[in-house]
């Protein structure tokens, strides 16, 4: 499926600019796809970045082009949602590293032609908010009036706090983590793994090839699903229920519902990922520290931000991203004296809350972006 | 905005405009946003209760949740020109550290409390030997959170013991000052403006 979801067109602009990464490598050009919606005032003070999820995109609040499911966030964005578009000019950009149109390990070589592969070079957050930031360059958007992310949009978020603190005016970050933990890093592991044993993953270099590492890719999305949802709700939406069938099997048929439900999340993000770019985010994420660069005070990533104004939330059961992270931020605002809310809401879908039906999470984000002064 | 509670009303009047405030235990933010709106204040809030904090959050103040008894100590020394402390003192563990705290993180702070020597609590003590459930203090003694029932007199003691001083007190009885004098039995309300000695 992979080579179908490479023949999807999206909007996309190619920098002719040399991208400086991480690594110490460089890209020579960056290509960006993004999605926008809402008008760009006159001054160009109205625009809102919002930044994506591991596996999720550019089509915030419009029909996914391979699903043709509803944007991931359009209970958030449109027209007199909390993030509304008749006053905002919302951004979403397609992170680098990606698979929707962004440079990522599927680009061609310049030389060769060929897809890249894992000669794509390892990219991390800040290289992401740096991409991120030469596309507003190009689209001529100064200072934001917003960087809003979940998850690992909230760890774009805080990286665009510490490397354009003047960019930005205010900073919305939803159940996420100035680092990547342990527990964080072993769950990517098994992802990679799973998909880097599959012996149609062939190097990374499947893409001209008939055969691509879905069963590995779904393997992986399994794991990670898992870490997106808290015990609490698998219980109430599963249990220990039978998936269409009265008594066991006595074999390895999926025969609980949440084996099938799982099953099904694997093979259905295969439509809409590349393995390789599934290797490529997780490993950014890994790489994650806002506080390394600081000699591990998270403080000093934020010691130009103390204008930014933050708001923080996080889920009572999202073991993921634990709030004790979250107050690991705050704590680290408070010290050098930025004005930062936080507060732990109760939700019972885990991590994933941030992406659903949370009526006080709406109140809290139209608060952050409205009452400017 | 005119509805503020008493004892709000007075610090919101007593506050210099454009100073740097934290409001600890801020509820839903109607002191902070009268200060947004009538002094220049950009004031920071804590709260416990994520119900508040939501209310506060919506209106864009920067509340964070917190626990009076334990997060002060997130805050540096002098980031705060003035603290407040706002009905909370007798809530927590520790009051006589909070006000340390208090003074750590700003060189002034406002704290208000309900006094407990008011004449009404005294009687009500004095006739029926049942701790008192008064008007101020509404909840029988198994289920409140006033845990360190204080008066006006313990706290000035607090302030002396302490070497802090008192550059302002208010009293309250219903919603209308009364004296200094009578302050130990007719307050029901006091309100401190304290500073470093």
């Amino acid at each position: 499926m992979a080579s179908l979801l490479h023949q999807i067109q999206h909007q996309s602009v190619t920098i002719p600019a040399a991208l400086p990464l991480d690594s110490g490598q460089s890209l020579p050009s960056v290509t960006i796809a993004w999605q926008s919606y809402g008008a760009l005032d006159a001054d160009k003070s109205n625009a809102v970045l919002i930044c994506h999820a591991l596996t999720g995109d550019q089509y915030v609040a419009s029909d996914h082009p391979a699903t043709g499911k509803p944007g991931w966030w359009a209970r958030m964005v449109g027209p007199g949602k909390p993030i509304d578009t008749d006053r905002f000019h919302v951004i979403c950009a397609n992170v680098l590293g990606s698979c929707m149109g962004s440079s990522g390990p599927a680009t061609p070589d310049a030389a060769t032609g060929a897809p890249l592969g894992m000669a794509f070079p390892v990219i991390t957050i800040t290289d992401m908010v740096r991409a991120q930031a030469m596309l507003l360059d190009h689209l001529g958007i100064e200072r934001l009036h917003a960087v809003i992310g979940g998850s690992m949009g909230g760890m774009q978020t805080l990286a665009w706090a510490a490397s354009y603190p003047e960019r930005l005016r205010s900073a919305v970050v939803i159940a996420s983590a100035a680092r990547h933990s342990a527990q964080n890093i072993a769950f990517h592991e098994v992802g990679r793994q799973a998909i880097m044993a599959d012996p149609d993953w062939q190097g990374g270099q499947y893409y001209g090839s008939a055969r691509a590492p879905t069963k590995g890719l779904a393997v992986a999305r399994m794991a990670a699903h898992i870490t997106y949802l808290s015990e609490e709700g698998l219980t109430e939406k599963f249990g220990r229920r039978l998936q269409a069938r009265d008594i066991k099997s006595f074999g390895f048929d999926a025969d609980f519902q949440i084996e099938s439900y799982l099953r099904h999340q694997g093979l259905a993000f295969t439509d809409r990922f590349d393995a390789n770019a599934y290797l490529y985010i997780t490993r950014a994420m890994d790489y994650f520290d806002l506080a390394e660069p600081h000699d591990g005070r998270l403080a000093g990533a934020f010691a130009n931000a103390k204008d930014v104004r933050f708001t923080l939330v996080s889920f009572d059961t999202d073991w993921l991203y634990p709030t004790a992270e979250s107050r690991r931020i705050v704590q680290a605002l408070h010290s050098v004296g930025a004005a930062a809310s936080f507060v732990e809401l109760s939700a019972p879908f885990g991590h994933d809350s941030f992406l659903l039906d949370v009526p006080a999470l709406d109140r809290i984000m139209a608060g952050a972006l409205g009452a400017g002064w | 905005m005119s509805a503020l509670r008493p004892d709000l009303r007075i610090i919101a009047d007593a506050i210099p405009a454009g100073v740097r405030a934290l409001d600890i235990g801020c509820g839903d933010g109607a002191l902070m946003a009268e200060l947004r709106a009538e002094k220049r204040i950009d004031a920071r809030g804590l709260e416990i209760d994520a119900a508040a904090i939501e209310a506060a959050m919506a209106q864009g103040l920067s509340v964070v949740q917190g626990d009076a008894n334990r997060d002060l100590a997130d805050y540096p020394d002098d980031a705060f020109d003035y603290a407040i402390l706002s009905q909370t003192l007798q809530t927590t563990e520790r009051p006589d550290r909070v006000v340390g705290e208090l003074l750590r993180i700003a060189p002034r702070a406002f704290v208000s409390f309900p006094n407990f020597a008011h004449w009404r609590v005294r009687l009500s003590l004095l006739w029926t030997g049942r701790m008192p459930v008064t008007r101020l203090l509404p909840v029988a003694w198994y289920e409140t959170p006033n845990i360190h029932h204080v008066t006006v007199r313990d706290f000035r003691e607090l302030l002396r013991e302490k070497g802090i001083r008192v550059e302002g007190a208010w009293y309250l009885s219903g919603d209308k000052p009364t004296s200094d004098a009578a302050a130990s039995w007719r307050a029901e309300h006091a309100i401190f403006l304290i500073a470093r000695g």
